[in-house]
């Protein structure tokens, strides 16, 4: 491609300071260069720092290393020519739809006739003649977003950057809003030469970009590049279009269970200082008792398994993460598959199943282990709760203890391991009748 | 959470409805009826001789004590109101569309004027007369905290979902049980803060009704509120400095030791399920619960409560029920005797009082008053709003600054009555325009309090939307930063303006020593009717403040209000 580029982003790490000193790093290292005519999509699930790039990219907040240029000149703050649209919309509620349309070229100081003229020919151009006048509380949320469009390409802005523009519409509004996004573009009738799309939803990343960067968390990094070369328009339904997501899905799960492998070799098996996702008990035994049914039978595809639970992969890769860490389930490209214990857990009673459960939190969870030997030693059978999270926070920022330490408390108490009141914040060995 | 406007304020009619003006004519007839009590009790007191009140420090800590104990016992009687008449405002329809519009009126009663009252009335209740005089003092505590509080309860009973109550139902639990189980809890978070907000405006009052005179009689109650008095009337410097530093450590102790724990434990009732930023935190909560003795106490209490839900429960009048007509029957002819005994009364009180040169004289200088409190409304805002939206847009800033105001709310006027005194003195300046600012020095905190709280709920994607599109200076203001923050806004100067009007009465007199600055107003004549002892004056003198408050709320606050309630709230 001979085509310009207009941004690049070189080298980006971005860190946050930590309570109790010591830094938390959300971005490393990321490279990623936009041409001319490109739909650029991140995708990625969320920690992993997506949404923070853009917000580094659009000169909203600054990063600890690298540096963004966007047309060879260096973002130090908000630029002129790279508008944004958000997620929750981010409409003035207290503005008419022409007002907020016209807010970005008031503050560029035009002249009032030109503003109008501009506003309404944005207005136009996004469908929405007749909505003038009215307040974003008496839209819809596909009008909603469609201001907010209408709000970023009037300032007419080389970049449009998207953070998750659909995730907050429901099924068929996202859609109907992307085509007619996508027919637009396709046209040319867009003031703008290239868009950054952040996403968590595989299948929008495939039916709207032309490159996907995949990215890892903790810290969040480009694993891997994916060029998408199909015509547009799309159809789901193509088989190319299939593998492609197949593909990513794969790719996403292989990259995460390399991740955890590594780790698990530089330590042997999950320490005291393991971040543990907030999970509840239920969730958890609602994923083996899926994946143990009937069509799946112990086995199931990932892809195929968020289709049917109607859930994202997002949702459902810490859950699936969870079962093996506690040796209820293997992932393995793209495949969940039950353990022996998993398969046991799927077909007995609750009473079978606590027990399966808390064999399983006292093998694979150091936490859960040194919590009940505490309380088993003292001779009151109680501990603060501040006792715990003085020793997490030596591993983790306060926050990542408080989580760590809710998700124990939540698989404790449906193992009946140990109880904690959270009144008095103690943990103790009483369970109340 | 924010602090609730006044009822009217509220309200979606404009008119005054009928129960409105039936509302109005009884808290009249209640007040004409103290009065003619009062005026008849008057003579045989004449000066009432206490303990002098000493300006040594070392009583502060006695007197400090005695002033938190009576903000104590009036916290738990405007309790005890709020649970009671709330409840049944909210449970019976027949006594709500009367209750209700008797609460707005009463939100509109100069407390202050109120006072002088019924601290006569007390005494005369009393023969012990000390205890006639603290009746007297929690009375007028009790005036500046209950409707406010009442009010809250009210809202937060007529909002309970329906499926929390039909659970309450199906569970098997009565009345009185779904009460203390449901809705009690459910209205905790709204009335715990409220609570909080209405005593800063009740160490206001308790100040002014330590000491009081009426005509002949003269009530010092030991207090701090008496102390302040004394050196103000002694011209002690230090005295004065003494009882501010005394002021702050009592405030301080009520807010960590009641109120730091009531918000952090009334945080668990909330309904809403959405964690708040951060949550209210409380050492003194953490002790509580972790100690054994207060367990024992809280457990002794719940076990109490328990045992009393199999009791029958009290019959709260049913809404809408077959075979209501002769229950209704009995309602109205009830108020209607209720009516023709005001009537009457107001009646007789205006037939044997009433003179027109009087009325035109006190509504002009109402006017004179609701112009200052308007302009200084209008300077405090210009002052606050900027700041608050400074200060609410950085968390940190805002968690030192909120306290502070708290505190200054708190803070009677006549504490400065030195400076301000000295200072005209000096300058030989214009008591009617210099004696102004104190009406708003303890009410103007309400102002930047909830500009801070509307600017730090200002949403993220906003602020973002407007750095991405590079608004900034004016039109920032502009199309941002004011809007956003303006229902807050509203919300404060119309708590300020309601306080400011109650202020006057003290602020448009000042003394220091036996100096005394007089600016001409609706304050001032109060106060002096009630220094000469002229009940005549005195009801006047409520009567058109009220009616002013009541207007002022109606005409010009509602219409913003509703305004700013369908223009610029976040859905």
């Amino acid at each position: 491609m001979d085509s310009e580029i207009l941004l690049n982003v070189n080298r980006i790490r971005r860190a946050f300071p930590k309570a109790g000193g010591g830094e938390l790093l959300v971005l490393e290292d990321v490279q990623l260069t936009l041409r001319e005519g490109e739909i650029v999509g991140l995708l990625g699930r969320s920690g992993s720092g997506k949404s923070t790039l853009l917000r580094i990219i659009s000169g909203l907040s600054c990063p600890s290393g690298g540096s963004v240029s966007y047309l060879g000149r260096l973002v130090e703050g908000p630029a002129n020519g790279i508008a944004m649209v958000f997620q929750s919309f981010a409409l003035f509620p207290w503005l008419t739809v022409l007002e907020n349309v016209q807010l970005g070229l008031e503050a560029q100081g035009l002249p009032p006739e030109e503003i109008r003229k501009r506003a309404l020919a944005a207005i136009d151009l996004i469908g929405l003649d007749g909505y003038e006048s009215a307040y974003p509380r008496e839209l819809s949320g596909g009008m909603r977003q469609r201001v907010g469009f209408a709000r970023a390409l009037v300032v007419h802005p080389n970049i449009l950057l998207m953070d998750e523009p659909f995730s907050a519409l429901d099924v068929l509004t996202a859609e109907n809003l992307r085509t007619d996004f996508l027919d637009l573009w396709q046209e040319g009738q867009l003031p703008i030469k290239g868009v950054i799309l952040v996403t968590h939803n595989i299948e929008e990343a495939v039916l709207m970009c032309d490159r996907v960067l995949l990215f890892s968390t903790n810290p969040g990094r480009v694993v891997s590049e994916i060029p998408i070369n199909l015509r547009h328009p799309r159809d789901r339904q193509d088989p190319a279009f299939i593998s492609l997501v197949d593909r990513i899905y794969v790719e996403m799960t292989a990259k995460r269970a390399e991740a955890t492998a590594q780790r698990r070799e530089r330590f042997p098996g999950i320490g005291l200082g393991t971040i543990l996702p907030t999970i509840s008990a239920n969730v958890i035994a609602g994923l083996i008792e899926a994946v143990g049914a009937h069509p799946y039978d112990g086995k199931a595809d990932l892809p195929d398994l968020t289709a049917d639970l109607q859930m994202e992969v997002d949702e459902l890769f810490p859950v699936a993460e969870t079962l093996q860490m506690l040796r209820l389930a293997e992932l393995e490209g793209g495949d969940i598959r039950l353990t022996h214990m998993g398969r046991r857990f799927a077909e007995e009673d609750p009473n079978v199943r606590k027990e399966i459960f808390s064999r399983a939190l006292q093998s694979y969870v150091p936490l859960a282990t040194h919590i009940r030997r505490v309380l088993d030693e003292r001779a009151s059978h109680m501990a603060p709760k501040t006792r715990f999270l003085d020793e997490l926070e030596d591993f983790m920022t306060p926050e990542a203890a408080e989580e760590t330490l809710r998700a124990v408390i939540g698989w404790g108490r449906f193992a009946e391991l140990f109880a904690y009141d959270d009144e008095t914040t103690t943990f103790s060995l009483e369970n109340p009748q | 959470m924010q602090f609730l406007p006044p009822i009217s304020i509220r309200e979606s009619r404009y008119l005054p409805s009928r129960w409105d003006l039936l509302a109005a004519l009884l808290v009249l007839g209640f007040v004409v009826a103290f009065a003619d009590a009062s005026q008849l009790l008057t003579q045989p007191f004449a000066l009432l001789a206490q303990k002098r009140i000493s300006l040594s420090p070392s009583h502060l800590p006695e007197y400090a004590l005695r002033t938190a104990l009576r903000m104590l016992i009036a916290l738990g009687c405007s309790l005890l109101f709020t649970f009671t008449y709330a409840t049944l405002a909210a449970k019976s329809r027949r006594a709500g569309a009367l209750l209700i519009p008797l609460l707005d009126i009463l939100q509109s009663v100069p407390i202050l004027g109120f006072i002088s009252i019924t601290v006569v009335f007390f005494l005369s209740l009393t023969p012990g007369r000390i205890f006639g005089a603290e009746l007297a003092a929690v009375f007028a505590i009790f005036t500046s905290q209950a409707w406010n509080m009442a009010f809250s309860f009210y809202q937060s009973l007529r909002t309970i979902p329906d499926e929390l109550e039909e659970a309450g139902k199906l569970f098997g639990l009565n009345a009185w049980a779904r009460f203390w189980r449901i809705e009690v809890p459910f209205a905790m978070p709204q009335l715990t803060w409220n609570m909080m907000m209405s005593m800063s405006g009740g160490w206001f009052f308790v100040v002014a009704s330590e000491a009081i005179s009426v005509g002949h009689t003269t009530i010092a109650l030991p207090g701090i509120g008496s102390y302040i008095a004394t050196a103000i009337a002694a011209r002690s410097l230090p005295a004065i400095f003494w009882a501010i530093g005394t002021m702050l450590i009592v405030i301080l102790i009520y807010d960590q030791l009641l109120f730091r724990p009531l918000v952090a434990w009334s945080e668990r009732f909330r309904f809403d399920q959405q964690q708040s930023e951060v949550a209210p935190q409380s050492w003194a909560l953490t002790m509580f619960r972790r100690a054994r003795v207060f367990r024992a106490i809280s457990d002794i209490f719940l076990a109490f409560i328990k045992r009393t839900y199999r009791l029958a429960p009290p019959a709260f009048p049913r809404s809408v029920q077959a075979g209501a007509v002769s229950a209704d029957i009995v309602w109205n002819s009830a108020l209607a005797l209720v009516t023709a005994a005001a009537l009457w009364r107001v009646g007789v009180f205006v037939e044997r009082n009433f003179h027109l040169p009087d009325l035109i004289n006190a509504l002009g200088l109402g006017l004179i008053t609701m112009t200052r409190v308007l302009v200084l409304i209008a300077i405090a805002s210009a002052i606050w709003v900027p700041v608050g939206v400074h200060v609410g847009l950085r968390p940190r800033l805002a968690r030192i600054v909120q306290p502070v105001a708290q505190f200054l709310a708190a803070f009677p006027a006549n504490l400065v009555f030195p400076l301000v005194v000295s200072a005209i003195a000096v300058w030989n300046l214009n008591p009617d325009i210099w004696l102004s600012p104190l009406m708003v020095l303890g009410t103007q905190w309400y102002i930047l309090f909830n500009v801070i709280v509307g600017a730090s709920m200002l949403p993220n994607e906003l602020r973002d939307a407007s750095t991405n599109l590079s608004i900034r200076g004016w039109l920032w203001w502009r199309k941002v930063a004011l809007p956003g923050v303006f229902p807050f806004y509203l919300t404060g100067a119309i708590t300020a303006a309601g306080g400011s009007w109650n202020a006057s009465i003290v602020a448009e007199i000042a003394t220091w020593g036996d100096r005394t600055l007089r600016a001409h107003g609706l304050g001032a004549y109060i106060a002096r009717a009630t220094a000469a002892g002229d009940f005549r004056k005195i009801v006047l003198g409520i009567f058109v403040m009220s009616f002013l408050v009541t207007m002022i709320n109606r005409l010009f606050w509602r219409r913003l209000y509703a305004f700013a309630e369908r223009r610029f709230r976040y859905t």
